[in-house]
């Protein structure tokens, strides 16, 4: 087990390293530099310099990744010159909202998706299993922004029960709730399909299994051998998913952001991105990404927990 | 999303080789085999039949439905549906159909382009990696892991707000941001074929790489890679109209089904429902046409087991 975590552990620190090269090249390949994009194109050549020199921008690239680098490590992401702020100040602000939203969501997803998916799976080619199949690709097939405001128009304006923006957010418990629905709401709907479907399709795998054959051979009872054999062995390998999801629950979460007015990472960024904000937009992805793989690894620790067989592998 | 899973759990092994024709394709001839196999995949059919019947509405269509696609007429902004105007207008005062049209092109093409290029460059990449293996392997898949793990619409809109957004830089950034499954699994699909003993004898009696790749290694990968092509043109322009709603598209007054749709949403307290409901219904409509075409596909190549 430990020498799974410490592999685990190594990959992810690896992973997070290459995206922080990634993440420098762009801030590089910005037009004009990172020092035009913040001091605009009419800023004089002398300014231009001066930055240059106060931001280490003269010295060679590995040097300055290298010091951006030890710099990012000891929490300093840069300061936002269009805020006015230190970006690390921001991201913490802003990502535990995030974080609220894509966790309560994630673990939604997973209780309404892993069910429907192994009664899909049992009930597979009946009626119902089609007709759930069928809303699912639906749902799937509609833009995350859609969903929601199909929601607004539902239980907002037609129905007004839930507010359609998350403005009121951090006033107080209640508030919190209550703005809180429809976002978690948009956000699950959208995922659910993926764990169904890929529930439902193990599911079907498992029960072909001579296992299955076995334990309903010792008299077993179909639900029992449902709940105990299939549902264990299929959950295992559904439960993987959740770290593969992360970066399009994220992804979703930005979009939710934006059509809610939730003051989350991702409103922190769409808002940047209208200002070329670069030093916002960079420090976001690397606490985003930061955030899916600190996910993943978490999501295989439990995995590794729940199945013996991936310990010893 | 990372592909679906169709019907059963993506395979661990590839496809074992088939022969040309399943059954007793002795005496039929192609049309019939066609319509044959189009009534045995009667969703597949729809969804192919629906997506060519979008792809002709966008192209053929402004050459029969004319209207002014470019002017801003603002006499005419946001009517609701009337005889000179089916689905009403938008708030530049265009109409709404012309504009579904003209939308629908740049739609299909950022699709279409998307899933080109993206399954060509994963294809290269994942085979690379598994043919070669050792360290280059390492290499390029850590990279390959590297990039999903960064949640794919902050990377588009990190990549597109670098430059000003057009036609060209919305495809290369949703590509950018989409080749790298179709790497992995045409990675794995690789390693498990390199290791099939008719492989490592063709090896062995002497072949060279080319021989064992484009005789061994491409039609066995061939049926995951058009599959993988179909599903990601579906989530190319998922994500393109997600793209459309942060604001990053093609300028004006070029538009999409995203940008309609955004605004429809943004006069969605005024109630112009027109503006609305038809880009909507077009998004969700081709979406499911092409998901439903690649299941179909991936239904015609994998013959796997029928479950009892």
């Amino acid at each position: 087990m430990i020498s799974y975590l410490a592999r685990r552990l190594l990959q992810a620190v690896l992973v997070m390293l290459i995206v922080s090269v990634i993440v420098f090249i762009i801030l590089h390949a910005l037009p004009g530099g990172l020092v035009r994009a913040q001091l605009g194109p009419r800023a004089s050549a002398y300014s231009v310099h001066q930055l240059e020199v106060t931001e280490g921008l003269l010295n060679p690239l590995p040097v300055q990744y290298g010091i951006w680098l030890l710099h990012l490590l000891e929490g300093n992401f840069g300061f936002s010159y269009k805020l006015n702020q230190p970006v690390a100040g921001l991201l913490a602000n802003y990502l535990p909202r995030t974080l609220l939203l894509v966790g309560i969501s994630s673990v939604l997803t997973v209780a309404i998706g892993v069910p429907m998916g192994l009664w899909q799976g049992y009930r597979r080619n009946k009626p119902d299993d089609h007709a759930l199949s069928a809303s699912m690709l639906i749902l799937y097939a509609m833009p995350d922004f859609l969903l929601g405001v199909i929601l607004i128009i539902l239980l907002s304006l037609d129905l007004p029960v839930f507010p359609s923006t998350a403005t009121a957010f951090g006033s107080s418990l209640t508030a919190d709730v209550e703005v809180l629905v429809l976002p978690v709401a948009a956000l699950t709907l959208g995922n659910v399909s993926y764990y169904s479907r890929y529930m439902r399709a193990s599911v079907i795998d498992n029960l072909l299994e001579d296992y299955v054959r076995t334990a309903r051979a010792k008299g077993n009872s179909r639900r029992r051998v449902l709940v105990r054999h299939v549902m264990r062995n299929s959950l295992s390998s559904t439960i993987t998913n959740i770290g593969l999801t992360l970066p399009f629950v994220f992804s979703g979460a930005l979009i939710i952001e934006e059509l809610f007015n939730f003051p989350g990472i991702g409103l922190l960024f769409w808002d940047a991105s209208q200002s070329r904000d670069y030093p916002v937009l960079l420090g976001v992805v690397l606490v985003v990404t930061a955030s899916v793989v600190a996910g993943s690894l978490l999501a295989d620790i439990g995995y590794a927990i729940i199945d013996p067989r991936v310990r010893y592998a | 999303m990372p592909e679906l899973p169709t019907g059963t759990l993506p395979p661990t092994t590839g496809a074992e080789p088939e022969p040309a024709d399943g059954l007793s394709a002795t005496s039929r001839s192609h049309l019939g085999r066609l319509l044959i196999t189009a009534r045995e995949h009667k969703l597949a059919t729809a969804g192919l039949v629906t997506a060519i019947g979008l792809t002709l509405f966008s192209f053929i269509g402004p050459l029969l439905y004319h209207t002014n696609e470019t002017g801003t007429n603002l006499v005419l902004a946001n009517l609701p549906p009337s005889a000179a105007h089916p689905l009403g207008t938008t708030p530049e005062g265009r109409d709404e159909i012309g504009q579904l049209m003209v939308g629908g092109q740049s739609t299909l093409v950022v699709g279409f382009a998307v899933a080109i290029l993206g399954t060509a460059f994963g294809m290269i990449w994942g085979a690379l990696a598994g043919y070669v293996g050792g360290f280059i392997d390492a290499a390029l898949m850590r990279i390959v892991d590297a990039l999903l793990a960064i949640p794919f619409l902050f990377f588009i809109v990190l990549l597109a707000s670098i430059t000003e957004p057009n036609l060209i830089i919305i495809i290369l950034a949703i590509t950018a941001a989409s080749w790298q499954s179709t790497a992995r699994l045409v990675r794995g699909e690789v390693l498990s074929l390199r290791t099939r003993s008719y492989v490592e004898v063709s090896q062995h009696l002497g072949a060279r790489h080319r021989h064992v790749i484009f005789r061994h290694l491409v039609p066995n990968v061939v049926g995951t890679v058009v599959v993988t092509a179909t599903l990601s043109m579906a989530d190319a322009i998922l994500s393109y109209a997600a793209v459309a709603f942060l604001g990053l598209s093609v300028p004006p007054p070029a538009t999409s089904w995203g940008d309609l749709l955004t605004t429809g949403i943004n006069n969605l307290f005024d109630g112009y429902w027109w503006q609305l409901w038809p880009p909507a219904v077009a998004i969700v409509l081709i979406v499911l046409a092409v998901n439903l075409l690649g299941d179909g596909i991936h239904d015609m190549t994998e013959h796997r087991h029928e479950v009892r």
